[in-house]
C-alpha cells in the first residue's frame, strides 16, 4: 500500500527547556511549529492561514517557515477542505484544519459527524481518521447572531469525536499538541477573546496536556465552579472576587476535555465543597453543563447540599445592540450572583 | 474503436462480472430471508462500467465509492466471503460487522470505503488525492459517485480544489439515469453531466457504460492522466441499474417495465460474452467461468452463514483508537445506565 505510515517518527530530543510569557494564540503557533518540526506528516489548511498571517493571527510566520504545501491557503470551501483533511488523515497524515470560527463549521457538519467521526467505528477499526480541527468559538465583539456561538455540546455530544477546550496558553500549547499526536478526529475549541490573554508556557517540545484530564484551577472549599474555555477565565476572575468581598472559597475546575469529560475531578471537588455551579458560554439546554448536571447529580447525590447549578448563554440568537449582548451573556456579574444564590448567600 | 481486451484478460473479466451480477442476486434472495438488513443497494446492470474502472486502475491507486458498492470491492480483489459476511453482520465481515452493505472497504487494496451520505465521499476522495501529491505518490485515486450526487455542494467544492491544487483524482459519475426514482433530466440543468467538469476547466468525457473495451480504455486514459499530470477529470458512465434504488424499491414507481425490458437487451453480461465467442474463446470456457462464479457466490453465502456474531463484548471497539481507554477512564462517575457495560467496557479505545 501506498498510505504512508502509521508509526511515530523519531523523537528528537527537547532542545529547550524552561518556559516563557506569550499569549494564547502565540502558544497555540508554538504547538504547530513544534509538532510540524517534529512530524512531516502535520500540514495545517484552511482559509487564509499563509498569505494573510491567519485570520485571528494564530498562523503568523508559519508559511514563511514551511512553505506552501504545509501552511495551505484554501478557497472558502469548509466543506471541501474539512473533507480533505479526513481523506488525507485516513491515509496516515496529520492535517490541522482551521475553520474561521466555530460557526462556519456548519457547514462542513456532514464532513465531521457523519464522516471524521464515523471512520474508526464503521470500517469495523480497519483505518483511522487522525484529523485535527481547530477552530475559536465566543462572543461578545457585537458579531450578532451569526458569529457569536458556542456549539462545545453540539460535537461533545458526537461518539467517535475528542472534543478539548483550552482555556489558558499553556493548555492551548499543550492540548493542541496532544490533539495532533492523538489518532483520532480531535476537534480543538479555541476562543476569540482568549486569544490576547497571557500565560506561562512550558517550552518542552515534549510537554504535552492529557486529553480527558480536567484542571482544579483555583482551590477552594465552600463552592465548585465547573466551566472551560472562556467561562473558565470568568470563573476565576469571579472567585477572586468573592473571596476579597464575602470571604468565599470558589474552587474552579476547568474542564479542558469535553469529551473524553473528566467527570472524577468534578465529582472529587464536589464530594468536598457540597455545591456545584456549572458555567458555559454556550446555550445550557442540552449543552455542556445539561451533561455535566446529569452526571454529576448521579456520581454526588449524598453530596449535595443545594441543587446543581447551570449558567449559560440567554437563549436568544445573540442581538447586536450592545446592551442587548451583555444581557444575554453569562457575564461576571452573572457568574457571581449564580454562584450566590447556589451558595444561598444571595 | 477502443483497443480491445485480450481473450484471456476478457474471460477474467467476465467472470468478475458474472460474480458480481450472481452476488446482487444472491444478496437479494438473502435480504428477502431476512439475513441481511438495513438498505442493500444492488448493482445488477452495471457490471461492465464497475469492472472496467477497477481494470484500469493500478494496483497501488485508490478507490472511493458511494454505497452501491458490493460489485466494487469484488472487482478490487476483495474475497466474496469477507463482502457477504459483511452484508450478513458477521464478525469476519470486511468491515466486522460494523458496516454493513453500504461501508465495504478493503485497505490492503487500496478500497477505503463504501460512504452513505450522497458526494460525502469527494472530499474525502480529493483529500486522498492531496496527500499522493503532498508525499510524491505517482498514484491516482478513482471516486465513483451516482448521477444524483452532482447536484450537491460537495461535488462542487470538491471539483474546485481538486482543480486548483491539480490532484490526480478521477470523478466517476455513474449516470443510471435515475437518482433514486427522479431521473437525470429532472434532476440537473445540464443533463449531459460530464459537460459540468467544464466549469473547472478540467476535462470532462463520457462513455457507454455498458461497453467494457470503451469504459477500460475511457478511464484509463484520465487515470494515466491524473497519476502523470496531476490532472483530476470527469468521467461520466451511462448504464442502468436493472433493479430498483434498493431492495426495498420495485423501481416501477418512476420507469416502465418497457423501458427495463428495452434495456436488458443491451445487458454488459451478454454483450461481453458474445465479445468472447466473436475473439475466438470457447464455449466451454465461458461455461466454466460461469461455474466458477456461481461456486465463488455459493461459498461466500455458506461462508457467511457459519460465521460468527460479533462479539457483544466489543461493541465499542473500533470507535476510538487503541490506546484512548486511558482517556476515558476519568469519565465513568455519574455515567447512565449502561454506558459502564455497553462502552467502557467493551473495547472502548481498545
Amino acid at each position: 500500500m501506498s498510505a504512508a505510515s502509521t508509526a511515530d517518527p523519531a523523537v528528537a530530543a527537547p532542545a529547550t527547556a524552561g518556559s516563557e510569557t506569550m499569549t494564547y494564540r502565540e502558544a497555540l503557533r508554538l504547538a504547530m511549529r513544534q509538532e510540524m518540526e517534529r512530524d512531516e506528516r502535520v500540514f495545517l489548511m484552511g482559509e487564509e492561514v499563509g498569505v494573510f498571517d491567519g485570520s485571528y493571527k494564530v498562523s503568523a510566520g508559519l508559511l514563511e517557515d514551511f512553505g506552501p504545501d504545509r501552511v495551505r491557503d484554501t478557497p472558502i470551501s469548509e466543506e471541501g477542505f474539512v473533507g480533505a483533511g479526513v481523506g488525507a488523515a485516513m491515509l496516515g497524515e496529520r492535517p490541522i484544519v482551521e475553520i474561521m470560527t466555530i460557526n462556519f463549521l456548519l457547514v462542513a457538519m456532514d464532513q465531521v459527524v457523519n464522516h471524521a467521526a464515523k471512520i474508526g467505528a464503521m470500517f469495523g477499526g480497519e483505518v483511522r481518521c487522525p484529523l485535527v480541527i481547530r477552530t475559536p468559538n465566543g462572543a461578545g465583539n457585537q458579531l450578532t447572531a451569526q458569529h457569536s456561538q458556542s456549539f462545545d455540546g453540539w460535537f461533545a455530544g458526537t461518539p467517535g469525536l475528542k472534543v478539548v477546550a483550552p482555556a489558558t496558553p499553556a493548555d492551548a500549547k499543550g492540548l493542541l499538541k496532544a490533539a495532533i499526536r492523538d489518532d483520532d478526529p480531535v476537534l480543538v475549541i479555541e476562543n476569540l477573546p482568549i486569544y490576547k490573554e497571557k500565560g506561562e508556557v512550558d517550552l518542552d517540545p515534549e510537554a504535552v496536556t492529557p486529553i480527558g484530564l480536567a484542571a482544579v484551577a483555583r482551590e477552594g472549599s465552600d463552592l465548585t465552579i465547573v466551566s472551560h474555555s472562556f467561562a473558565t477565565v470568568r470563573a476565576l476572575r469571579v472567585a477572586e472576587k468573592l473571596a476579597a468581598e464575602r470571604d468565599v472559597s470558589v474552587e474552579v475546575v476547568d474542564l479542558r476535555s469535553l469529551r473524553p469529560l473528566d467527570v472524577e475531578t468534578v465529582a472529587a471537588s464536589v464530594a468536598k465543597t457540597n455545591r456545584v455551579l456549572c458555567v458555559e458560554e454556550g446555550w445550557p439546554s442540552y449543552g455542556v453543563t445539561a451533561e455535566l448536571a446529569a452526571r454529576v447529580q448521579a456520581a454526588c447525590f449524598d453530596d449535595l447540599d443545594a441543587p446543581v447549578e447551570r449558567l449559560g448563554m440567554a437563549e436568544v440568537p445573540l442581538p447586536y445592540a450592545k446592551e442587548l449582548e451583555l444581557a444575554a451573556m453569562p457575564t461576571e456579574d452573572r457568574v457571581e450572583a449564580a454562584a450566590l444564590r447556589t451558595l444561598e448567600l444571595a | 474503436m477502443p483497443a480491445v481486451a485480450a481473450p484471456t484478460r476478457l474471460l477474467e473479466m467476465y467472470e468478475t462480472m458474472q460474480l458480481v451480477r450472481l452476488f446482487e442476486e444472491a444478496a437479494e434472495r438473502q435480504y428477502k430471508a431476512a439475513r441481511i438488513g438495513g438498505y442493500c443497494h444492488l448493482s445488477s446492470g452495471q457490471e461492465a462500467m464497475t469492472v472496467g474502472t477497477v481494470e484500469a486502475l493500478q494496483p497501488d491507486d485508490l478507490l472511493v465509492t458511494g454505497y452501491r458498492c458490493h460489485g466494487f470491492a469484488l472487482a478490487r480483489g476483495s474475497s466474496p466471503q469477507s463482502v457477504m459476511a459483511e452484508l450478513f453482520g458477521r464478525r469476519d465481515g470486511c468491515a466486522h460487522g460494523r458496516g454493513g452493505s453500504m461501508h465495504l472497504l478493503d485497505v490492503d487494496r487500496g478500497y477505503y470505503g463504501g460512504w452513505g451520505i450522497v458526494a460525502g465521499q469527494l472530499p474525502v476522495a480529493t483529500g486522498m488525492a492531496l496527500s499522493l501529491v503532498r508525499r510524491d505518490v505517482p498514484q491516482a485515486v478513482l471516486c465513483e459517485l451516482g448521477d444524483g450526487a452532482i447536484n450537491m455542494g460537495a461535488w462542487h467544492e470538491s471539483l474546485n480544489l481538486a482543480a486548483v491544487w491539480n490532484l490526480p483524482v478521477v470523478f466517476l459519475v455513474v449516470n443510471n439515469r435515475y437518482g433514486m426514482g427522479t431521473s437525470v433530466d429532472r434532476a440537473s440543468a445540464e443533463p449531459d453531466l460530464f459537460k459540468r467538469a467544464s466549469a473547472f476547466r478540467i476535462k470532462g468525457e463520457r462513455v457507454d457504460g455498458d461497453d467494457l473495451d470503451a469504459v477500460i480504455e475511457a478511464a484509463g486514459g484520465l487515470l494515466e492522466e491524473a497519476r502523470a499530470e496531476r490532472r483530476p477529470a470527469v468521467l461520466e458512465a451511462v448504464t442502468y441499474r436493472f433493479r430498483g434504488h434498493s431492495v426495498a424499491d420495485a423501481g416501477l414507481a418512476y420507469r416502465s417495465r418497457e423501458e427495463i425490458e428495452e434495456r436488458k437487451k443491451l445487458d454488459p453480461l451478454l454483450r461481453t460474452r458474445e465479445q468472447l465467442l466473436a475473439r475466438g474463446t470457447d464455449e466451454a470456457e465461458i461455461e466454466a467461468a460461469e461455474r466458477n462464479a456461481a461456486d465463488a457466490v455459493a461459498g461466500a453465502v455458506e461462508f457467511a452463514e457459519s460465521n460468527p456474531a460479533p462479539e457483544l463484548d466489543r461493541l465499542a471497539a473500533g470507535v476510538y483508537a487503541p490506546g484512548s481507554d486511558a482517556q476515558f477512564e476519568r469519565m465513568q462517575p455519574g455515567s447512565p445506565i449502561g454506558e459502564r457495560e455497553l462502552v467502557f467496557d467493551a473495547g472502548l479505545g481498545q
